[in-house]
């Protein structure tokens, strides 16, 4: 049995004030094999701390999670992880950091040679290997991480905003290229994003999820990812179903952010 | 006590007085620089370059860059100054200097019975270093009647009590005594000047010739410039009490090398393990946290104690002073380090092992490098200080010694080479760093 198995997952944990908190609660998801699947939501959603449960840093405090037959218990190769600002290794140059997860498990040099040149191709940045990190833009910068994380050939792939910090055009491209990989790789990937337009390009299911207690709100069943591959994704924003696809997700999520600034003020 | 803290107040007005003439003094100097150059450069074309183009830099740090023409400047006039307060023979006389040489005054002496005579006191002054001055000799008649003529040797701005009416004719009895210094009266306590000085008359009518002292510096307290260069090439050449400068600043850079290291060897881990293990956070800490205040200087003595004043003891010292810095640089660098890298390695099939040496090392390097450049200066600092306490070698000890001889120009030596010394461990720390840690503050 393959995939991603989410079994009831719900996470507490009390501050330090007493108060408990339920950060998420009673999660059941199964994400197959190749999947490529986008998490939306206001923030305090608990989706950071759904995707840092998955990638086996933090532990849930009920409930399974089952990773091709076995349980999740901590961080894991099989389980890439692509961090918000890269989370690169500023001492070494860019192909050392590619080569980092192969070298960690004592793969002869030079097939991490040929792995980090095949990997520098896919990504875009031939000539970049020898660069350090602090030399290149934050663009250039999140694609070393996605090649990083490829080079440990991991079956899931776990994206914390991964282009979150970058600008307008470099973002699209990026989205581009995730889509790219994703198709010629057939990894799982499951990204969390705040932009709505970016979780309905990059998700062939798009979770939204609700806050107060962390919890599935919605989920679509979406078909802009695999128009997208290797297509103008303006194109596909002019879609006829992905305007109002948007629309209702921003008004179901501008409702939860009104809910929980009510809530706020009374309390 | 409240005596004393009044005391305290008004000597502290004095300073700041006097703080406020040096910069006046200096702040003038350099103003006038400003002005020359100013008027010499707006021939010329200006800075080129994207900074130039700034039209606001009053409040933008980044386009105050230091002058090198202030800098240079600024070492110059410190050396003029240095020059002129000391009247140095480098350059013109500016400030009168002290009065060298053979000048005379005449005095009027009264005897019991009321009549008067003239003589002459001859002066010689003669420089600090002379030992062998021989008296001046007596000129003319040099006196007229009962009063004879007086000779005197002074060395230069030093005073000397003379009893002009021991030799004079009757001088011993009593009612005799001088009355007038130059035709001008003179009492008990009172000053009169002459020509190159001046006389004072002691409560018991002896004379006090003091030539004058000039404004210049005594070489006491300040030596001029050429007088520290000729004693720097003696002391290179001969060493000072046996030991040669170079072995001096050797052994004090030899115990700052070896305190350091060690205090990095072990101050590292030390600072490694408790940013990784909260047990040995816990059981650390309040050692740390009380050692890192205590100066290292206040611990010279239970040192001594301890370990006597050899180089055991000034090893030890230098190790607790690096041993706190080194320590708490490392637990920083450990803090400092952004978890998702932490959690990247991890994610990417890291061991503990290695992420510990591939990304908890590298990534602590910077701060460890920062706290390496300070407690380097701690170090040189204190190895200095220790030297002044009890050595047998070493830059502190050198100047230590020749202060008690008064051999203020190697004292001044001694400075310039600390300084230097120490200035050139902060130059080397810093190339080392951006060699070693060049994404320092990159991240």
């Amino acid at each position: 049995m393959s995939g991603l198995v989410i079994d009831d997952v719900s996470m507490t944990f009390e501050l330090p004030n007493g108060s408990k908190v339920e950060a998420l609660k009673n999660i059941n998801l199964e994400i197959k094999e190749g999947e490529l699947m986008s998490v939306l939501g206001p923030s305090g959603c608990g989706k950071t701390t759904f995707l840092n449960i998955l990638a086996g840093f933090l532990a849930q405090t009920a409930g399974n999670m089952n990773i091709n037959g076995h349980e999740i218990t901590g961080p894991h190769p099989e389980r890439g992880m692509v961090f918000q600002h890269g989370a690169l290794f500023e001492w070494m140059n860019v192909s050392k950091n590619i080569g980092f997860g192969p070298k960690m498990k004592g793969t002869p040099q030079a097939e991490i040679d040929a792995k980090v040149k095949e990997l520098l191709d896919i990504v875009g940045l031939q000539d970049f290997g020898e660069k350090m990190i602090y030399e290149m833009s934050g663009g250039m910068q999140q694609r070393v991480a996605l090649a990083r994380c490829l080079a440990n050939e991991p079956d899931v792939i776990l994206m914390d905003e991964p282009l979150g910090a970058l600008d307008a055009l470099t973002r699209e491209k990026m989205q581009s290229l995730v889509l790219d990989i994703w198709k010629k790789t057939g990894k799982t990937i499951i990204l969390i994003t705040h932009s709505v337009e970016e979780a309905l390009l990059l998700g062939e299911r798009l979770l939204v999820m609700a806050p107060r207690p962390g919890r599935i709100h919605k989920e679509y069943r979406l078909p802009f990812a695999e128009l997208g591959v290797g297509a103008d994704l303006r194109e596909v924003k002019r879609h006829k179903d992905f305007g109002p696809t948007r629309d209702e997700i921003l008004n179901m999520i501008w409702d939860m952010e009104e809910e929980i600034m009510g809530r706020t003020e009374d309390a | 006590m409240g005596q004393e803290i009044i005391a305290v107040i008004g000597t502290t007005l004095w300073m700041i007085v006097g703080i406020i003439g040096i910069f006046v003094i200096y702040l003038a100097v350099s103003g006038l620089c400003y002005f020359a150059h100013n008027l010499y450069s707006r021939r010329k074309e200006s800075i080129k370059g994207y900074t130039s183009l700034k039209t606001v830099t009053f409040g933008d740090e980044s386009s105050v860059t230091a002058n090198r023409v202030a800098s240079i400047a600024a070492v110059v006039t410190l050396f003029l100054l240095w020059g002129i307060a000391t009247g140095s023979k480098l350059l013109p006389p500016i400030l009168p200097g002290p009065f060298v040489g053979d000048t005379s005054f005449e005095y009027t002496a009264t005897n019991a019975t009321g009549d008067t005579a003239n003589a002459t006191v001859f002066v010689r002054v003669h420089a600090a270093a002379n030992k062998k001055a021989e008296k001046p000799t007596i000129t003319g008649d040099g006196g007229a009647g009962f009063a004879k003529a007086d000779t005197v040797i002074v060395p230069e701005r030093r005073t000397k009590i003379i009893k002009a009416q021991n030799n004079d004719d009757g001088g011993k009895e009593a009612g005799f005594k001088v009355t007038a210094i130059n035709g001008q009266a003179i009492a008990p306590k009172q000053t009169v000047p002459f020509k190159d000085g001046e006389v004072y008359m002691t409560a018991k009518g002896s004379l006090s010739v003091r030539p004058a002292t000039g404004v210049t510096m005594e070489a006491l307290y300040l030596p001029p410039p050429e007088l520290v260069w000729t004693r720097f090439v003696n002391v290179f050449q001969n060493g000072y009490l046996g030991v040669g400068l170079f072995e001096n600043v050797f052994w004090s850079l030899i115990r700052v090398v070896i305190g350091f290291t060690l205090g990095c060897l072990f101050g590292i881990p030390l600072g490694f393990a408790m940013g990784l293990n909260s047990w040995l956070r816990g059981w650390f800490e309040p050692i740390v946290e009380f050692m890192r205040p205590v100066p290292p200087l206040a611990l010279i003595p239970l040192i001594i104690i301890w370990f006597g004043i050899g180089e055991q003891g000034k090893i030890s010292l230098l190790f607790l002073a690096a041993l706190w810095i080194m320590t708490i640089a490392a637990r920083a660098g450990v803090s400092g380090v952004n978890i998702a890298k932490v959690h990247a390695a991890y994610s990417l099939g890291a061991s503990k092992r290695q992420i510990l040496s591939k990304v908890i090392l590298p990534n602590s390097l910077p701060e460890i490098f920062t706290g390496a450049r300070v407690a380097m200066g701690v170090c040189w600092g204190t190895v200095v200080a220790a030297e002044l306490v009890a050595a047998e070698k070493g830059a502190g000890k050198m100047i230590i010694a020749a202060s008690k001889f008064q051999l203020t120009d190697i004292v001044i030596i001694g400075i310039i080479i600390i300084g230097i010394i120490g200035y050139g461990i902060d130059v080397l720390m810093r190339i080392a760093e951006n060699r070693l840690v060049p994404w320092k503050g990159k991240g």
